[in-house]
């Protein structure tokens, strides 16, 4: 009996092993095809000429942004371009910018809402192809100060639409901090965060590294930090021990802004870095305590949003329609108006609900959006005479790991 | 033999039932063949990608995988002092939550296992199982809104003076506690009923105290039972990575495993810190077995 177990065993064990070597073979063919793939993106064009819808496309896009009424009567932007262009829309829902990227490069996805952390990875990637702006009409009325920026534009050529902006703001509780802030040093451990300490908030994600370094451009000028997102080893461990001097006043870091909602409504977080729509949501609130939301007079990081298309897209005519479709006045104003941003198209102000939508978000006003530094992928290439000196996302992503510890 | 039989004119089905009738080994295969390849490929096969995977490594300037073996990984990981750090506090509140649970689900078992009438015991097994109808989120979420700042736990210490344990380390070790309860109920529960009532009887006629009686009598039968209650509270404490997220801010290896897997791309490094809890799980295995948990299961 003990001898025949013993076969079971061993023919189970010889079974594993095959099959390993088997897989550890095949994936190995599979991803040097990727690569062959991926390569062939640097060949790539922009769409010269635009065909027949496809009759669907599917996009990688931020909660709120590809609305059809199914959250919201109220909120739907895609049931008329279904209707007006066939092309049925299938939307999966990205969390971070990093799950974009992953969610982009198994080329399943037509096109994707990226933020500027996640559009220079997809380029560098070959995962995006340049866009004719030409096929795009509704593109002349875009701010221009959205247009050829770093993020969104490699070598003069465009990499996408833009779809909005905002910034990142600093939210407090009327009822606990009774002096308003006008400075970012409430949160960062210091003595003037002393009275908040296990109260206060910060967004769970490697780029808020970005904020720490931001506020040590203006107390430390030693530093010498000019751009937040490229930082040399001296200038990165000042900043890393800044986010662990504020680890010790944190109470809890949010990355899920319901999360963050439901903190300032408890109480538990009474000071710390938020998005418009979220102080909107809790001033709505009645039962949650008073709060404020500033752009402290250091500035601050934020965020602009790139429609970008797919170097493998399946339906690239309805892509491009639903480029079009975004950065239209209407379906911009709503979805602006919907998530709490500031619209990418000029005429989207005179179509908001709320007049004043375009004043509260500041979408004309670059002088304060002056004042932010939208977010972007850290890369060794420090972009200036420092040359390879600087640290890359994945640096980024350990040192958030530490400093969470 | 076998070619006269086939010269019969038989059914095409009742050839096929002799033919198999007659090959025992080639029966059970065939028999075998789904479920254990289900096992091997879809089970073991995983595992096995995982282990290999974790020897892999990420191009820096890229970041696509290379499929260059290599121990850097797992060198990494023992060279972070944040990496070691998360081992040590994942398994320290994994072996609190197993012994919180132990202590808690003891009495209860014992006293549905030897003292409640069968109605009772009825009750008390549909009471343990309830939370388990309920999805794990909710309860989850239930607990943050009792330990956040208005909640009630924080409304219950106020006339004592104490503020609540809020959200941290503290709330991670109630909350699994609580969620890994009932798994910790019914082994126990199981391995005492086994236990003869004679037994308890000839230990008191023998002049045995109660407590005697439980020191020399019932815990050691009912050590195993405990020890494969164990492994699920542990196995499950150290697998999650839901529950840190929602009631602190602290990491647990799967945090760790899942920011390397979503955030960074560095699947090499996330399958190399996966498999730690597999290896940790192999060694606890390995005592429970010894401790004749596994009769118990």
């Amino acid at each position: 009996m003990n001898a025949h177990r013993f076969r079971w065993w061993t023919a189970l064990a010889v079974l594993t092993l095959a099959l390993a070597a088997l897989t550890a073979a095949g994936c190995g063919d599979d991803d040097d095809d990727d690569g062959g793939g991926g390569g062939g993106g640097d060949e790539s064009q922009a769409l010269q000429k635009l065909g027949k819808g496809e009759g669907e496309v599917n996009l990688v896009a931020w909660a709120g942004y590809v609305e059809d009424g199914s959250t919201d009567p109220n909120a739907d932007w895609v049931t008329g371009f279904e209707k007006e262009t066939g092309c049925q829309v299938n939307v999966k829902i990205g969390n971070t910018s990093d799950e974009m990227v992953t969610l982009m490069r198994t080329g399943k996805y037509d096109g994707v809402s990226a933020s500027g952390d996640a559009t220079l990875r997809l380029v560098a990637g070959g995962d995006v192809d340049p866009v004719n702006t030409d096929l795009i009409p509704n593109y002349k009325d875009v701010f221009p100060a959205l247009k050829d920026q770093p993020h969104n534009t490699v070598d003069g050529v465009p990499y996408g639409v833009p779809h909005g902006r905002g910034a990142n703001l600093l939210m407090y509780n009327k009822d606990v901090v009774k002096e308003a802030p006008d400075s970012w040093d409430v949160v960062w451990g210091g003595a003037e965060s002393e009275p908040y300490a296990g109260k206060v908030t910060a967004y769970d994600n490697p780029i808020y590294i970005a904020d720490a370094a931001l506020f040590l451009r203006e107390t430390n000028p030693d530093l010498g930090i000019e751009n937040v997102y490229e930082l040399d080893d001296k200038q990165f461990d000042a900043v890393v021990d800044l986010l662990r001097q504020q680890r010790e006043v944190i109470g809890e870091y949010w990355s899920d802004y319901t999360k963050e909602i439901s903190a300032f409504t408890s109480g538990d977080s009474v000071v710390g870095t938020t998005w418009q729509v979220i102080t909107n949501l809790v001033q709505a609130d009645k039962k949650a305590p008073p709060v404020e939301a500033i752009l402290p007079r250091e500035g601050s990081t934020g965020w602009s949003d790139t429609w970008m298309i797919s170097s493998e897209a399946e339906h690239p005519n309805c892509m491009y329609m639903w480029m079009n479709h975004i950065v239209s006045p209407e379906a911009n104003a709503a979805v602006a108006e919907w998530y709490g941003e500031a619209p990418a198209n000029q005429k989207s102000c005179e179509m908001t609900d709320n007049e004043d939508h375009c004043e509260i978000y500041h979408a004309d006003d670059e002088e304060y959006f002056d004042q932010v530094e939208y977010w972007t992928t850290p890369t060794k290439d420090c972009g200036d005479d420092r040359g390879d000196a600087c640290k890359d996302y994945s640096e980024w992503v350990k040192a958030w790991t530490e400093i969470k510890g | 033999m076998d070619a006269s039989a086939a010269s019969h004119r038989k059914p095409a089905g009742r050839g096929l039932a002799g033919f198999l009738y007659r090959r025992r080994r080639l029966r059970l295969s065939l028999l075998l063949a789904g479920p254990v390849g289900w096992l091997v490929i879809a089970y073991l096969g995983s595992l096995a990608v995982l282990f290999i995977a974790a020897f892999w490594q990420l191009d820096d300037f890229s970041g696509e995988i290379v499929q260059d073996p290599g121990f850097q990984n797992f060198k990494e990981l023992i060279e972070t002092p944040v990496y070691r750090s998360i081992v040590g506090r994942t398994v320290l509140i994994a072996a609190l939550v197993t012994l919180t649970d132990a202590i808690l689900a003891f009495p209860i078992a014992f006293y549905m296992a030897k003292v409640a009438s069968p109605r009772a015991r009825g009750l008390l097994v549909v009471a343990v199982l309830m939370p388990l109808w309920a999805s794990y989120l909710v309860k989850v979420y239930t607990w943050r809104i009792m330990l956040q700042n208005d909640g009630v736990v924080n409304w219950l210490l106020d006339p004592l003076g104490i503020d609540g344990p809020g959200f941290g380390n503290v709330a991670t070790w109630l909350v699994f506690s609580y969620l890994w309860l009932p798994f910790m109920v019914l082994p126990i529960y199981a391995g005492l009923e086994r236990i003869p009532n004679s037994m308890l009887d000839a230990s008191g006629d023998l002049g045995g105290h109660p407590w005697i009686t439980f020191r020399r009598v019932v815990f050691p039968l009912a050590l195993p039972a405990v020890v494969a209650g164990s492994i699920f509270t542990f196995s499950l404490t150290l697998g999650d990575y839901i529950a840190p997220t929602l009631v602190s801010s602290t990491q647990f290896i799967g945090n760790v495993v899942y920011s390397n897997v979503g955030v960074a791309n560095n699947l090499p490094l996330a399958a190399a810190f996966a498999t730690v809890p597999v290896l940790i799980m192999l060694v606890y295995l390995l005592i429970a077995r010894r401790m004749g948990a596994f009769e118990e299961l």
